[in-house]
């Protein structure tokens, strides 16, 4: 009777997490959606340690409460300029626990028969395959972002080859698996699937990072499905493939925001090609002081502010929205220009000045700011390069051309904060740092703001 | 005093469609007290005789709006001294105000109209049914320029959106005339001049020409409409708009404005009152369709405007936005001036009259121009504008047509960033086949997973276009911890021996999938606690 009960409870569980999705739609409903999840997870748990199938207690007891703390003390302790890690790393649990279900799965004696059973083999390859494809390339994505790998795409030579050798590889070992249910086959394969995941994340470049980090993803939430596929389970099936259409539509927001398409994003290089052609930038930058600065600051009727990653690194979101609390309460239009790929995760920015109290209808997307800022006295960007840089709209040769930009020359001054002249990610010139309305504040972000910040509350005080 | 039309040649008539007679069109000088603008400028009246019709002018028709019967003359046109003669040689009468008394003649104007001739002027046929009348008894056809219908095709012969336009602009430069300062903010030796505000209610053609102007002479300029379709275009001038925080939409039919509820009026005033205290100037564009122009600045708001602030109604002629005006006026109320001016086109009347006469000319373009000139009566234009044919009404009658409120900018479609991705035709057919494929080798057990899992893609596709980008990464730890459910696999594989290889996989899947569940839902919460408005 309970298998009947857990089915239902299932059901239960999948509407949760689709009503977890909706209400995420937005700020106000998003806390509520975050407890749909919770709950849904919590029913599909019960029901399922219900089940009549379901018995060993112990070894459960003994690895859920672990695991509970140590996610508990995870996510207690990220600082949110490391999200992006984290949600790589947790990426890579699930890639793993997809192999290990899938193996574990084959190692269980089976009882179906004739097409049924290919089918079941063929559910099993497949969802190890991406399980192996996620875990390998979660777990480079993470090294990528900490650091610990170089976040410059690796160029193998004949590395398309080597991709399609790989692919080749598993297929073939596909074949021997199903004709003889050769557990090394599996393995084997699983190595391979996981040799594929780390090159194609190796060749990805760190500006790439978001669109990666979505794509994988996209990839967890169809390990999860194939999972459901083999264990025949409705709810593994309807998970994964939120999760994966999730993904899915994410690495397809970011490859539009950065005018790239999706296959080149996957077989990496990024702006490795053309940027010698890019034109050569004459004209001098000129530099500011804090205190010229501040002045223009306190003068101004309206600012708008554009972070970048640089920011996330410097630590200046906190600084920048006490800068922000400051302008406004002396009547300053003070607004947030985000655009889609800044930071390391979709959204990122978003989270970083949340975290930092900043009001969030005042953080604005790009195509709802991009043409106030003809409108606009003074635009702050703190550690964005590539995402403001006119060669994208201006140099049809350079390697971001077409990319959408945030527009901040338009703007009647505008104040750039970084450490030197140097190119982005893209590795383009950006000839923003050269324009006559842009004058350059270099040094660290953090004690920049910092400066700021204890100028003008000087200047409030006094 | 005549000029033949001899010059006129060649191409647009050749000699083997050459008409029997030109058609002539009649230009009387308009005897409406104040009325300077005149139905045809020097330059327009080439244009029309390029068209082919013969071009009779009353002697000192342009006088006021300083077109001189020379200037008439070298267009090639014939001057006219007498009106009656002018009135019954023509076959079209091309005019600016309806037809009234002429007491120096002591006739009527539709009287001196000839049998069966056409008349082509502002008519407002609802207000006017007496004139209407009596135009039909001369068997006239009368076409009215006040109600053209507001359609794309129609915007270049729409005469009260160039008259709006001009009216915008003179109510600009009329408050500028009695506002005491600057417009623009400057610093200069003798002290700092703060830049005016001015609050330009009704963002139609004339709001948004007051607003276009007030913005260039450097004042910072704020408009008010109930339809916000218009903020873009209040904006793209430069100008804020301001809202509301109250959902109605008053898009009315045909790019007009409807009338509102009352709660949004109790806010809507609630916004003037506060705007009164704060601006200099204000310029009231309001009008609904067939009815008196609504009340939105009232005797207290203007009391509590500063001295010197000047009011400009530009529905004064339809009651008035503002309580305290005078239609026809310009007086002192309480220290603010009250602009009522009824005649603001006619002050710029050589501009006036180029552009309604440049209207007319595009109306007779479309009627066929002189060789085919014919009165259709399948062309929505030419029906909406027609108020009698041959002396007969036309069904459906002219609809009152007031003051514009209408949105002549195009609106530009931003393409949304959330635009789904139409597959391309290729993909159709390539799915059929994949589906096809499935469905004769795959058993039912598996379809029926199947089912489940193309109906959950969709489900997700739907969903998540919604999830705004300030939301990607809590959207990303949250499905995170969902995609954890792949613990559930896990658990129907620990039940049998402990130390067999299945339960030990199982089991280690168990742990890594709870360390995604409990970390993604708690950094979720974590994360979603931060957003706060402020």
């Amino acid at each position: 009777m309970f298998d009947s009960l857990s089915n239902v409870a299932y059901i239960a569980a999948s509407a949760l997490f689709i009503l977890s999705l909706s209400g995420l739609s937005n700020q106000e409903t998003a806390q509520k959606g975050n407890w749909y999840g919770i709950a849904g997870m919590s029913i599909a748990f019960l029901a399922t340690v219900l089940r009549s199938d379901v018995t060993g207690y112990g070894v459960l007891a003994a690895v859920i409460l672990p695991g509970a703390i140590i996610g508990a003390i995870l996510a207690g302790r990220v600082a949110m300029t490391e999200m992006p890690e984290l949600v790589a790393m947790l990426h890579s649990f699930v890639g793993m626990a997809a192999v290990l279900v899938g193996i574990a799965n084959h190692l269980q004696p089976q009882t179906l028969t004739g097409a049924e059973a290919t089918i079941h083999q063929v559910e099993i390859f497949i969802g190890v395959f991406i399980g192996a494809v996620t875990f390998t390339g979660s777990i480079v994505a993470f090294g990528k972002l900490r650091g610990l790998v170089s976040s410059k795409p690796l160029m193998l030579p004949g590395r398309h080859l080597l991709n399609i050798g790989l692919l080749v590889a598993c297929v073939a070992l596909g074949a021997q698996f199903l004709n003889h249910e050769s557990t090394t086959a599996l393995l084997i394969m699983s190595g391979l699937a996981g040799v594929l995941g780390v090159h194609l994340v190796m060749a990805i470049g760190g500006a790439d990072m978001p669109v990666v980090i979505s794509m994988l993803n996209s990839y967890s939430g169809w390990a999860a499905a194939a999972a459901g596929f083999m264990l025949s389970n409705d709810l593994l099936i309807i998970t994964g493939a939120l999760v994966g259409s999730s993904g899915a539509i994410l690495s397809y927001i970011m490859c539009k925001a950065m005018n790239r398409s999706f296959i080149s994003v996957i077989l990496g290089g990024f702006g490795t090609g053309n940027s010698s052609t890019s034109k050569a930038i004459t004209g001098e930058a000129k530099s500011i002081s804090v205190e010229e600065t501040v002045e223009q600051l306190e003068n101004a009727n309206s600012v708008i502010i554009v972070p970048g990653y640089g920011m996330a690194v410097a630590q200046a979101q906190h600084p920048i929205s006490e800068i922000t609390r400051v302008l406004r309460s002396r009547g300053v239009n003070v607004r947030f220009g985000i655009h889609p790929v800044a930071g390391r995760l979709p959204g990122h920015m978003n989270v970083l000045l949340a975290e930092a109290k900043v009001p969030y209808d005042i953080v604005l997307e790009m195509d709802e700011i991009n043409e106030d800022f003809p409108e606009t006295d003074v635009v702050l960007v703190i550690g964005a390069n590539d995402t403001v840089n006119p060669s994208a709209v201006e140099d049809p040769d350079c390697s971001i051309a077409g990319m959408p930009v945030l527009e901040v020359w338009k703007a009647k001054s505008a104040i750039v904060l970084k450490r030197s002249l140097g190119s982005g990610y893209a590795g383009v010139e950006n000839p923003l740092f050269y324009k006559d309305n842009t004058s350059m504040l270099f040094g660290d972000a953090k004690k920049n703001t910092d400066a700021i910040l204890s100028k003008l509350a000087a200047l409030v005080a006094a | 005093m005549t000029i033949a039309i001899d010059k006129e040649s060649g191409a647009e008539r050749s000699p083997s469609q050459h008409p029997a007679t030109y058609r002539k069109i009649g230009i009387p000088k308009e005897i409406y007290a104040g009325e300077c603008r005149v139905a045809a400028t020097p330059d327009t009246v080439k244009i029309l005789q390029k068209y082919g019709f013969e071009v009779l002018v009353e002697s000192g028709a342009g006088e006021a709006a300083n077109f001189s019967n020379q200037a008439y003359l070298d267009a090639g046109c014939r001057i006219i001294v007498d009106t009656e003669t002018l009135w019954s040689y023509a076959d079209l009468i091309l005019k600016v105000r309806p037809p009234i008394w002429n007491s120096n003649l002591n006739k009527h104007e539709a009287d001196l109209l000839h049998e069966g001739a056409t008349l082509i002027s502002f008519i407002w046929a609802n207000q006017n049914p007496e004139l209407v009348e009596h135009l039909a008894n001369r068997k006239a056809t009368v076409l009215a320029m006040d109600a053209v219908p507001r359609i794309s095709r129609a915007q270049k012969l729409d005469a009260l959106s160039s008259m709006a336009n001009i009216a915008g602009y003179r109510a600009v430069i009329e408050a500028a005339q009695q506002f005491g300062r600057f417009f623009t903010g400057q610093i200069t030796a003798a002290g700092k001049v703060p830049p005016a505000k001015v609050l330009v209610i009704g963002a139609g053609v004339a709001g948004l020409a007051a607003v276009g102007t007030a913005r260039s002479l450097g004042a910072i300029v704020r408009s008010f409409d109930t339809r916000p379709v218009v903020k873009e275009q209040v904006q793209s001038l430069g100008a804020e708009f301001l809202e509301l925080s109250f959902e109605e939409d008053g898009t009315g039919q045909g790019g007009y404005a409807k009338t509102m509820s009352p709660e949004f009026i109790k806010a809507e005033m609630e916004l003037f009152a506060a705007q009164a205290k704060e601006v200099d100037i204000i310029i009231t564009t309001a009008l609904i369709p067939g009815k008196k122009a609504p009340t939105l600045i009232t005797t207290e708001m203007v009391e509590s405007m500063r001295e010197g602030s000047v009011v400009v109604d530009l529905a004064a002629e339809q009651g008035g936005n503002c309580e305290v005006t005078k239609p026809g006026e310009i007086y002192r109320y309480q220290g603010v001036t009250i602009i009522g001016l009824t005649d603001l086109p006619s002050r710029m009347a050589a501009q006036a009259s180029q552009l309604y006469g440049k209207n007319l000319c595009h109306l007779l373009d479309d009627m066929g121009r002189n060789d085919n000139y014919h009165v259709d009566l399948d062309d929505e234009v030419i029906r909406g504008a027609l108020v009698l044919h041959q002396g007969e009404t036309v069904e459906p009658l002219p609809k009152v047509a007031p003051v514009p409120q209408k949105i002549e900018t195009p609106v530009v479609e931003v393409p949304s960033v959330k635009a789904r991705s139409t597959p391309t035709w290729i993909w159709t057919p390539l799915l059929g086949a994949a589906l096809l494929g499935i469905g004769t080798i795959a058993p039912p057990s598996f379809l029926s997973h199947f089912t489940v899992f193309v109906l959950a893609c969709f489900v997700g596709w739907q969903v998540i276009w919604n999830v705004k980008p300030a939301l990607h990464t809590p959207l990303m730890s949250v499905t995170n911890a969902i995609s954890g459910i792949i613990i559930l696999g896990g658990m129907l594989q620990i039940s049998g021996s402990p130390t067999s290889a299945t339960t030990i996989l199982g089991a280690i899947a168990i742990l890594i999938g709870t360390i995604n569940i409990a970390g993604g839902f708690l950094v979720s919460q974590r994360m979603l606690k931060m957003f706060q408005k402020q």
